[in-house]
This record gives C-alpha cells, structure tokens and sequence, in this order.
C-alpha cells in the first residue's frame, strides 16, 4: 500500500499545475468553513457572556426575550417603566446583595444611552466575570456638580473619536435622526471605558439625576412650549428618578434565585418579570441560530464546489492516463489498486488544500484578528483546538474520498475495458 | 499451431503456455476476434506470433496475460488455469511470472527510469525476492546490460528518446526473472537499425534469465531470429472469418 501512496503522490505532482489550483480552491472553501466555525463559536461565546455575575434581570412584564433584547442589547425600546419604588422594594431585599437601575430610552448618534449609579461600574460583569474598567479618565461622579458627566464605551469613543473632555449633546428617543435634542444641557465626556466585546462599548452612560434633569422641561416627549430651565438650576429640583426601564439584581445566594425570581413576578402593585440571563440567553440565541446555522451550511456548500472541481480535473486528466494504467496493470496493479491510486490522489490533495487552508485560517486569524476583534468585538482564536473544527475536518476528508471515488470507478471501468492495450 | 523444430525431443510435461478451444468477443453483440482451437509454448522457446493489424494480436496477449478472460475455452501457463482463477489471483500471477513490453509510452512519466525498472518488483513478493537482495542493484545491472549509461538512471523519462524508453522497458520486464516475456510489436517505433540491436539485446537477456520469449509483430522479417514461429492469422479463425465478411 505504501507505494500505492507514493505512486499517487509522484503522479500527482506530475500534474502539479492543475491539480494546485484545485488545492487551493479547496484550501480556500476549507478556509472559509472553518473560518465561519471559528466566528460562530466566538460570536456564541461573546453572545453569551454578555453578562456575567449578574443572577436576575428585572423589567416590566415582558417575554424574557424581549427584555434581555432592550435591557441587555439596548435593542428596541422598553414597552413599560419600572416604577422606582419597585426597586426601591426589591432591593430591600434581604436576599438580595445588591440592585443597579438601568433607564433607558435617549442615544446619541445612535448609540444608546443607559442612564444608571455609580453601582453599574461596580457589579456589571461580562465575559469570565470581567469587571469594567476605564481606558481613560474616570467614571461619572454621581453627585449633584458632576450631573452632566458622561462615561463612553469603547466603541462610542473609537468611532465619533471622543476622547476625555468632550462636550456632547443627547436626542431623545433611540435610532434614526431627526430626533428632538437636549441642546439645552451638553455633557462633557469624562471616562472612556475599555474595550469588552459586549453591547457596553456601544452605550453611553449617564447618571440617573442627569436623566431626570434632561427632561424636566419635557413633557410627553418633547420640550414643554415657553419652558426652558438653564443646567445651571436643575439642581434646585428634585432629580430623584421616578421611572426606570429594568434593573441587574446579584443575589447573596444564587441558590435562591428561584425564589426571588418568583417574589419578583408575583409582586404585588405591579407586573414585573425576572429572567435568568443565561436561559434568556440561550433562548435569544435559538433564534440567531438558524443564521449561524445557514453560513455553516454555506460554506459547507462551497466545499462541495471545490471538490466538484477536483472530480472534474481528475477525471478529465483520466483519458490521458490510459496508458499509465494499462502499465500498471500489465505490471500486477489490479482494478482495486487503481482505484486506491485515485482515491488516494484525490485524498492527497484534500488532505493538501485542508492543510493549507488551516495556514491561511491561522495567517488570517493572526494577521486580522486584531482587526476584527476592533471591529467586531469578536476574538477569533489562532490556534486549532474545538471539537467542531476537528469533525468538520473530518468531513472533508470523508467528502474528498467521496470525490475520489467517483474518477477511481471510472478508472476501474477503463482499464478493465482496456486491458494492456488502451484504443486511444 | 507451434511446428516443434525438427528432431528435438519433447522437452517438458507441461507446456509453458497452452490454449485450448478459447473463444473471445469484445461484446456479445460482436462476432468473435480470438477464435483459437490449440497451440502450445514450451519452456525455454523463443516465439514469433506474426500477424498483420486487426488478426487479433492484443486481444490475445491480453487472454494470455490474464488480463481478458475468454467466454470459453482455457488458457494455461505454467500448468495453473487462468480462466479459473480470480481477477486478483489473475493479477498477482501476471506480476509474478510475465515480463511485458509493449510498442511504445511503456514507462510512467512521473517516475524515474529506476523507479520504472522497479515497479514489478513493488507489486510482487516474488519478483522482489528473484532479483536478489537488492533489487536495485539488479536493475541497474539490467540496465547496464540493456546499454543504458547511469547517468539516465535518475532523469524523467520524457528526456529518453524512444529506443532508450525501449531498453528500459525491457529491463523491467526482465527484472526478478519471470518465466515469460511478451513483447507486443516492441521494435516497430525503431529505425532498422536499432531495431537489430534491440531485439539482440532482448534475446540474449532472456537467454541469460532462462525466459521464453513471445514476440509479436507484424514485420516478417524479423521471423528468423526466433526458434518458433506462429502465424496467428492461421490459428485464428476469428481472423479469418473476419476477413471473409470483409
């Protein structure tokens, strides 16, 4: 069997021109599948410690969906307030550790703006438990002076190039332009977060007072008609908020999460629900699956068409191989042995584009991994390593002796009809 | 039919090739193109089968090389029948006991001239173990002795001229020693000349690896330097009935 391999190594790279091009069609349809197994791991991760650390998230009644949408991705709007003295109860608590308030509702260039206390910087984790920290300045103070302070995600600073003092002013209301600004009180940039690959390097973080001081001249979401309150005296009103969108709640024990999560829902004087982050989670990514399980399928596809190619080579180049088979063959090379030779040929190559292909993954991955990890958010890993990867690869292979089996039984067929004396 | 040389005696029992009552159409649709009632080989002959194009020569070196299988009838060599044997017995008995040469691309492009002279030895134990402990050793001396210089060895075989491609040829048929050597017209791609020194060479070496020789071609004149001759347009009926549709 040994020379087998060897015979269909040298008569493959007697036909090196052809077949290479083959190979790296391949390499680069391997490249592709495992490059969107790579991204659809990371994106599944990434999606998935969006938030960490945190065991409730509270809103209005809702489908949990729908909250972890809004609360979470800051994706569409909230369709029901929390009353403040909801969270006031809740974070009372006695099972619970600690309660940050999330309002949200205006952006800023599109990106949203969560307005929220000194807490949120304090318990919000991401990732393996990641907390937050600042790349530059420092985080909003919270007192009354410091109302119109404001502390960016990575990506609001990156891309509207802001950077520590700043002046910016908020719409309100999310997404689009031709919304109503509160040109009134500009805010002045103080921190800039680091960079988590989470929907906090597109927010904007205010405190709640600030909030409530943007609107107190608003009513029914646009300015009151002959009423503007300068900055400089919305201290002298009362800042306290009275609505918040939903609230991140840690528990001293995560063993009771199932009893508070039912206090929550069952509360009395309003309807509220608490989901599980992670089960929302893994419900909210159901429903991106089928995309992620569409570019899998795609670039499946593509394999598919690169070993297409390879038949179509081998076979073609099969016609002038009469005569090389007719000698094996009058030298004892049976039907099967000329079979093994061209699946063997055809493996050799798949086996060659795979390898290849993961040199360009790891190529890519090094040399724009950093890219779109800026970009993206996403890490894309350099190394081989999932389970996935390694059955995927698998499957190419599998697929290529497949392919290799089709130019073999042809080949059979020829020579057995042949015999030493090919008609050409 | 093989017309014994006058007065010499029977040399063995059992011929190195015999045919019996073979019958062979390429589909059934098709009249016959082997229609053969007898003829036999001995040991140590060297046999002309003449025969112009289209009397079925291939076919038949195709049967005996148990390459095609005859709808009836048996072919034997060196006492085992073919037709009983399986297509991979078929092959393995192929490798292991003839040598063949053909008219001309009889070696693989993408190997070296040694690596050519080796491939019987790859595909049988047999032929390995006869050429010695060292088959390459045994194939370049086959080499040599085919007037092959050593510094062909290692070039593409493209780089070859035809009588060169030739001898190497016939140095892979001879390596490992096989009982049979079946030449099919292997002279006809060389001037007059070469074709001379070509078929002393082959001659000599099977005399010197004990090996019966069957040399088909169309060029009569070639007849004289064999022991035997067979005509197969007489042995073939198929070759003449073909003739007299015609």
């Amino acid at each position: 069997m040994k020379h087998l391999l060897r015979l269909a190594v040298a008569s493959a790279w007697n036909r090196r021109a052809t077949l290479g091009l083959t190979m790296v069609a391949i390499a680069l349809s391997v490249t592709m599948l495992l490059g969107v197994e790579r991204a659809r791991v990371a994106a599944r991760e990434s999606f998935a410690q969006s938030v960490s650390g945190t065991d409730l998230v509270v809103g209005a009644r809702t489908s949990p969906v729908q909250l972890m949408l809004y609360a979470v991705f800051r994706l569409g709007e909230a369709t029901n307030n929390v009353r403040w003295s909801s969270f006031e109860t809740i974070a009372a608590n006695p099972a619970v550790a600690w309660a940050v308030p999330l309002s949200l509702g205006d952006s800023h260039r599109g990106f949203a703006v969560l307005a929220t206390n000194g807490d949120y910087f304090e318990h919000f984790r991401y990732g393996y438990q990641r907390p937050l920290r600042l790349r530059a300045g420092r985080f909003f103070s919270g007192t009354l002076d410091g109302v119109f302070e404001t502390v960016l995600g990575a990506d609001v600073a990156d891309s509207l190039d802001y950077t520590v003092g700043t002046r910016m002013t908020l719409s309100h209301g999310m997404g689009g332009t031709g919304l109503a600004e509160h040109a009134d009180k500009p805010f002045t940039v103080v921190g800039v977060l680091e960079r988590t690959g989470t929907p906090v390097d597109r927010t904007v973080h205010i405190s709640l007072q600030a909030m409530e001081a943007i609107h107190i001249d608003w009513q029914g979401g646009a300015p009151i008609p002959g009423v503007s309150i300068p900055p400089e005296f919305v201290r002298k009103f009362d800042l306290r908020p009275k609505n918040i969108t939903a609230m991140l709640i840690g528990l001293k024990d995560r063993g009771a999460v199932f009893r508070v999560q039912r206090s929550i829902n069952n509360m009395e004087g309003e309807p509220l629900l608490a989901v599980l982050p992670g089960v929302a989670l893994d419900q909210l990514w159901q429903v991106v699956g089928v995309v992620e399980r569409t570019l899998l399928a795609v670039s499946a596809m593509i394999v598919v068409v690169g070993l297409a190619g390879l038949v179509a080579v081998v076979l073609a180049s099969l016609n002038e191989r009469r005569r090389e088979l007719a000698i094996l063959r009058s030298v004892g090379a049976g039907p099967r042995h000329i079979a093994s030779l061209l699946v063997a040929e055809s493996v050799v190559v798949t086996m060659a584009g795979a390898v290849l292909g993961l040199v360009v993954l790891a190529l890519c991955a090094g040399v724009g991994g950093p890219l779109i990890q800026s970009r993206f958010g996403i890490t894309l890993p350099v190394a081989v390593g999932t389970i996935g990867e390694v059955q995927l690869l698998g499957l190419v292979f599998l697929a290529g002796m497949v392919a290799g089996s089709i130019p073999a039984w042809r080949a059979c067929r020829l020579s057995l009809a042949d015999g030493l004396t090919p008609k050409l | 039919m093989v017309t014994p040389t006058a007065g010499a005696p029977p040399t063995k029992a059992v011929p190195l090739l015999s045919v019996e009552g073979i019958v062979f159409r390429w589909n059934r649709a098709q009249q016959p193109c082997i229609d053969i009632a007898h003829f036999e080989v001995a040991a140590g002959e060297r046999v002309f089968v003449h025969g112009p194009s289209g009397s079925g020569k291939s076919t038949l070196l195709g049967l005996l090389g148990g390459v095609l299988v005859p709808q009836r009838g048996t072919v034997r060599a060196l006492g085992a029948d073919l037709s009983a044997m399986s297509a991979a017995a078929r092959d393995r008995f192929r490798v292991d006991h003839i040598g063949f040469i053909f008219q001309q691309f009889n070696l693989i492009p993408y190997l070296t001239v040694l690596d050519n002279v080796l491939l019987p030895c790859r595909f049988s134990a047999r032929r390995r173990a006869r050429a010695g402990s060292d088959p390459r050793v045994e194939a370049l001396r086959l080499l040599r002795a085919v007037d092959l210089t050593s510094d062909l060895l290692e070039r593409q075989v493209t780089q070859l001229s035809v009588g060169q491609q030739q001898r190497a040829a016939a140095a892979r048929a001879l390596i490992g020693r096989p009982e049979i050597i079946i030449a099919d017209e292997p002279t006809s791609s060389l001037d007059a000349n070469r074709q001379d020194r070509f078929l002393n060479l082959l001659l000599h070496e099977c005399e010197a690896s004990n090996a019966s020789l069957l040399f088909v071609s169309h060029d009569h004149r070639l007849a004289s330097h064999f022991t035997h001759e067979l005509a197969l347009h007489d042995v073939n009926r198929a070759a003449v009935s073909a003739e007299a549709t015609v």
